[in-house]
């Protein structure tokens, strides 16, 4: 019932419904000091609005893959391409996520969310973004709370607020929400997918979560360890907007049941 | 299939089986007692076995006199500063050592922490002469200040400076590491300057740091510009100590030495405020 696209059908044009805004080919990531390869034979194209969600064990090159497309580290050897320019160091076209919030805590909330703009074009244009600012507090139920600093439960929130300001095509998501109880992250997933499904947005999440995997994406990539690489490309066939009463249906069940399969393989196998 | 559901009873009267199980997770003793009287408590204990020592006759007055003394001298220590007299004119000198030498070594220590923790020629090149000098006796150096700078304020400034810069090197150093790797990612990603990330982001988290460095320095200036009094003479507050213990007054020297650490309290003080209305975050942070 599931068919894992094999890797080498890329460039063939199979099943790309959109332009791709991502294209990704041949990367390898060694780390020279620990002689350890954290990433192999890397390749993938991501079409425009597309949700691609990466999934594997500790340690298996995700954050590395992750690192190179933001344009933080630089692969050893290959190619990012990003709308058409090579990646060659941070862009403000990307917006990023990571599990901690890393707000300043002497900034108040709507400081913080204005963050970009102020380091990109300075204060006066950072107050000038402040309605902007507004709009997205009020997207992710944080109005009320523009000058108060952020606590605990806000600052997730408001660090989705500070990656949108700038209204990135790209969205990088480093297990944004694994730090968060499974209310607030189910209620999370479905205002990520909102923002996503409405700004045509490109994301690619990081997660150790099959369920929050296969409930935002389109595509899952399954990666194996020791080297890093992609497994298996896993299309997600639920339809669109996806709810949390989907995770109840049977198709959802069975292709949880086979992600995970695939993970214990690469756990036990390396393969 | 039905949810089989039970309600949980709203209370239900202790039964013979089953005695209150509520017990006390109080601190000990010596903990439940409050901080005044902890304060006053020992204070007071300390002078009473003092009181006793030297009323006993085991130890000569002239060697440690009794507290009536200090406290006869304390007042009259007090008179003279308390009506502009020549101790006034002394405290003032070495208070005036005291804080350019605190000033400087902030300035001197941010700026060299900075080059330090910021850039890795300072973590690789800087660093270990730091440590070097930093583990010399540095009171040693006074003579050496006296003969480059005189018998003036600036070799008291410099010493002063001298002995407590390093605590605010260090805790600058060390604070500019303190943000996550998420955070330097988060600020790359944003595009970010080098200089923006450093002002806006890695001095700020630093700052806790950076005042633990400064309060260490306010407590150790004190010592720097004291010592290099004792060497190098001049009018300041360790000059009349030094008169007062080659004239056996002990009493004397107690009192000098009870205003003095009034100022290094002040500047301690000081240093606390200054941190809690800068780093402001930090105890909300703390309560949460």
């Amino acid at each position: 019932m599931i068919n894992p696209r094999p890797a080498d059908s890329l460039d063939k044009g199979a099943g790309a419904s959109a332009p791709a805004v991502y294209r990704v080919r041949n990367l390898r990531k060694t780390f020279a000091r620990h002689s350890v390869t954290a990433l192999e034979n890397t390749s993938f194209d991501l079409p425009r609005g597309s949700f691609t969600a990466v999934i594997g064990a500790s340690g298996c090159g995700k954050s590395t893959l992750l690192k190179i497309m933001a344009g933080l580290v630089s692969p050893s050897e290959g190619s990012v391409m990003l709308a058409g320019k090579p990646v060659l160091g941070t862009r403000s076209d990307i917006g990023m996520m990571f599990q901690h919030a890393v707000l300043l805590p002497w900034k108040t909330t709507i400081e913080n969310i204005l963050m970009p703009i102020e380091i990109q074009r300075g204060k006066s244009a950072a107050k000038a973004k402040r309605a902007d600012a507004e709009a997205l507090m009020d997207l992710v139920g944080l109005k009320g709370f523009e000058d108060a600093y952020p606590s605990g439960g806000m600052q997730q929130r408001a660090s989705i607020c500070r990656m949108l300001i700038t209204e990135p095509e790209i969205l990088l998501l480093d297990e944004p929400f694994s730090a968060l109880d499974e209310l607030v992250r189910e209620h999370m997933n479905m205002e990520l997918q909102r923002i996503c499904l409405a700004r045509q947005a490109t994301a690619f999440l990081i997660t150790h979560s099959i369920p929050e995997a296969v409930l935002l994406s389109d595509t899952i990539f399954v990666m194996g360890s020791r080297p890093g690489r992609i497994l298996e490309e896993v299309k997600i066939d639920l339809p669109r907007p996806r709810t949390l009463d989907m995770m109840l249906e049977p198709r959802f069940a069975e292709l949880v049941a086979y992600i995970r399969n695939r993970l214990d393989l690469g756990v036990n196998h390396g393969n | 299939m039905a949810i089989e559901v039970t309600r949980a009873p709203a209370s239900v009267a202790l039964a013979e089986e089953f005695p209150s199980t509520v017990w006390k997770e109080e601190d000990s003793l010596i903990d439940r007692i409050p901080r005044p009287v902890a304060i006053v408590g020992l204070g007071l204990a300390i002078v009473a076995i003092w009181h006793f020592v030297t009323m006993s006759g085991v130890i000569n007055a002239i060697i440690l006199p009794t507290p009536a003394m200090v406290w006869t001298q304390i007042a009259t220590v007090g008179l003279n500063l308390a009506t502009g007299g020549y101790m006034l004119a002394a405290l003032w000198i070495t208070a005036q050592e005291v804080l350019i030498g605190f000033v400087i070594a902030a300035v001197l220590g941010t700026a060299l922490g900075t080059l330090v923790g910021e850039t890795k020629f300072g973590a690789r090149a800087v660093m270990p002469y730091l440590v070097a000098i930093d583990t010399m006796p540095k009171i040693a150096f006074a003579p050496l200040f006296v003969a480059w700078l005189g018998f003036g304020l600036e070799s008291k400034i410099a010493l002063a400076t001298f002995v407590s810069v390093f605590p605010i090197i260090v805790g600058t150093a060390s604070g500019l590491q303190a943000a996550e790797e998420n955070a330097h990612m988060l600020f790359r990603t944003m595009g970010a300057s080098r200089l923006q990330s450093l002002l806006k982001m890695k001095f700020p988290f630093g700052l806790p740091q950076i005042f633990t460095g400064l309060k260490i320095a306010a407590l150790s200036v004190m010592a720097g510009a004291i010592t290099a009094e004792f060497l190098g003479g001049g009018k300041g507050f360790g000059e009349l100590i030094r008169v007062a213990a080659s004239q056996l007054d002990t009493a004397r020297v107690f009192a000098l030495i009870i205003y003095l650490s009034l100022v290094g309290l002040t500047m301690y003080g000081a240093v606390m405020l200054a941190e809690r209305k800068i780093v402001f975050w930090q105890r909300r942070q703390s309560s949460e």
